[in-house]
């Protein structure tokens, strides 16, 4: 039953763009669905293991710009003899590496971040992502810094009859989103029913009992930290090769936030959540576009944030889930999770 | 010799701004176990109360300073009222995220109030430096390193002589127990967050004259003065001074003598450093909370 309306919704959103065939309401939609990836992604962090990591663009940063460089081509002077030149690879190979970098950097993230907990790690996320944040404005020689990768090439695809064709039509664009977001939240919904999955759960719910029962935590969480980086990596491809010029503000705190939000509000530990919350903030900002000033904007986003959190902390879905009860994995959270060190 | 010296009193000026900067987030995060997202906001805050009293309102720049440690200690004792007090059972993470909010909202309520343009608070001592021995020191820096030092004492006096500062060690030990021997907790609370937000408010305004104000000068602050913090081990008030020091001898030496481009970055590393080395902070005495 479940998988049946799973397949109803999804076929719906695939017929939009036939249904509804306006450019901007698609464009705008699929760039809701890029943020919606990378909320699901941060969602196996911040719901599923309850590690509050504000890091999180960091992984859609490197995946952006590794699989635009790749794709570009560059050459960067490394201090040796002869300066690595990195030949224009295939824009599919280039967009893979980019997953490959980013779980790579959610790896080393795990190793010295999850030897801390609460506070102190989430200093250490934010200040990573500012240290890339600062190596993207200032490695000029190969990212450009604040000039931008500018005519990054779009993925292309073999459709039958139709040969190579390069997806740049707003309606490409939004199935390649579409199936993206499909997939990942297809992984994310198979990785927490998994045997890890559970053991993730039950480590955000009392880590000291998980680590009793002989839960391998700190192996659980890079497990974890590597998939949802790997998956945040994937977005920031589809974001460079969609949007096709990235500058180093995709490292800014602001996208870690709006990707919290959507989870928050969505719902943290639901596998609906971030895609309810994702829909949301990711539509408000067009609606309200033009109505008020963009700093308004943002403290709308700020307050909302607040309210949520004060009269809706489990978020939108668990909220209004009652009826749909048993699509729900999570299990309820003491306030008390706290203090558990490593 | 003479760069070197110029160096280290530059690091120092700032070393001791730094310092009011991490005391009053450390003395939050302590007694509270807040961690203010909002810190820097009220560094800016603090700037823009200078700019517009001064600059806009030719007032005195020291009763500028004076009203802006006043309005910071209003404005950080209403957050803590208004929103803290409804949330201090709830867990150490939404109470992140809710200052987070506090964060974007006043970001954004001063880039719609005073654009994104910088701003410049003219300074009320003469221009040209004083130089001893080589040192080239302009009396704006001097000031400012005189009045964080009279702050400095002046916090540590509050706090290691008053009864409020009884009340907020005892507090800082063990909650229960302070109520138990007739402590108002949520007074402390409300009056620790004041405090801590008046520092940063008050070295916003002393730094005015310095630098430029923008609107995301808060930004930078907030995570230096983690830095400082995580330095010093959270919660630990004479580690947060020292880490003051340390981070900003730590910049000026490095922007110095090896990159100007990272120098803000040097911060950060600092941080992933301490975390990897010794996660309990350089200066820490107490066990680490989290």
């Amino acid at each position: 039953m479940r998988r049946l309306s799973f397949l109803v919704i999804v076929a719906a959103l695939a017929l939009l763009p036939v249904l509804w065939p306006d450019p901007y309401l698609l464009s705008v939609v699929a760039a809701a669905g890029i943020m919606i990836i990378a909320a699901i992604s941060l969602n196996l962090l911040l719901g599923f293991t309850g590690q509050l990591s504000l890091g999180h663009a960091a992984f859609f940063g490197i995946g952006a710009y590794t699989s635009a460089l790749l794709s570009l081509g560059f050459d960067v002077d490394l201090g040796f003899s002869s300066p690595l030149v990195v030949a224009p690879k295939p824009v599919w190979v280039a967009f893979a590496g980019g997953i490959v970098m980013a779980s790579l950097f959610g790896w080393l993230l795990g190793k010295v971040a999850f030897r801390v907990r609460g506070a102190y790690f989430v200093i250490v996320t934010i200040s990573f992502a500012q240290v890339m944040r600062m190596v993207a404005l200032n490695w000029v020689d190969l990212t450009e810094g604040p000039m931008a990768l500018v005519s990054i090439p779009p993925l292309s695809l073999w459709v039958p009859g139709e040969g190579v064709v390069r997806l740049v039509s707003k309606a490409s664009t939004y199935w390649l989103v579409l199936a993206a977001g499909v997939l990942a939240y297809v992984i994310v919904a198979n990785l927490v029913r998994s045997r890890i999955g559970r053991a993730a759960i039950a480590l955000r719910e009392n880590e000291v009992l998980a680590k009793s029962i002989g839960i391998p935590v700190t192996r659980c969480l890079i497990v974890f930290s590597v998939l949802s980086a790997g998956i945040a990596g994937a977005a920031g491809g589809l974001y460079a090769h969609t949007v096709r010029i990235i500058d180093p503000d995709v490292f800014l705190f602001i996208y870690t936030i709006t990707m919290v939000i959507m989870v928050i509000a969505g719902g943290k530990g639901t596998l609906a959540g971030p895609v309810v919350g994702g829909l949301i903030f990711g539509l408000l900002p067009e609606m309200l576009r033009g109505v008020v000033a963009p700093e308004v904007q943002w403290m709308i986003y700020g307050a909302l944030m607040i309210l949520i959190l004060l009269f809706m902390p489990k978020g939108i879905v668990p909220a209004f889930g009652g009826l749909l009860k048993r699509g729900r994995i999570s299990v309820r959270r003491p306030s008390a999770t706290q203090g558990a060190s490593s | 010799m003479d760069q070197f010296l110029q160096h280290l009193v530059n690091g120092t000026v700032l070393g001791a701004t730094y310092a009011l900067l991490g005391i009053g987030l450390t003395l939050i995060f302590g007694i509270m176990k807040v961690v203010n997202f909002a810190h820097g906001e009220l560094y800016a805050f603090g700037a823009y109360v200078a700019y517009a009293l001064v600059s806009l309102l030719q007032m005195d720049y020291f009763v500028a300073l004076i009203l802006a440690a006043g309005l910071g200690l209003l404005l950080g004792a209403s957050i803590e009222f208004l929103l803290l007090r409804r949330c201090r059972l709830e867990n150490i993470d939404e109470v992140m995220l809710i200052m987070i909010g506090v964060m974007i909202i006043m970001q954004n309520a001063e880039l719609l109030a005073w654009g994104g343009v910088a701003k410049v608070v003219p300074t009320p001592f003469p221009q040209e430096s004083i130089i001893i021995g080589g040192i080239y020191l302009s009396p704006t820096r001097l000031f400012v390193l005189g009045a964080a030092i009279v702050l400095l004492l002046a916090f540590y006096l509050v706090i290691e002589r008053s009864r409020l500062g009884l009340a907020m060690r005892a507090t800082f030990q063990d909650e229960d127990a302070a109520r138990i021997v007739g402590v108002n907790v949520g007074r402390i609370y409300t009056l620790t967050f004041g405090l801590g937000s008046s520092l940063a408010a008050i070295t916003g305004a002393l730094l005015a004259p310095v630098f430029v104000v923008t609107p995301t000068m808060g930004d930078l602050a907030s995570l230096k003065a983690f830095a400082i913090v995580i330095l010093g081990g959270l919660g630990n008030i004479r580690g947060a001074a020292l880490g003051g020091f340390a981070l900003a001898l730590i910049e000026e030496f490095g922007a110095a003598y090896i990159s100007t481009a990272y120098r803000d970055a040097i911060g950060f590393l600092v941080i992933l450093a301490v975390m990897i080395a010794r996660p309990q902070g350089l200066f820490a005495a107490r066990e680490r909370v989290g």
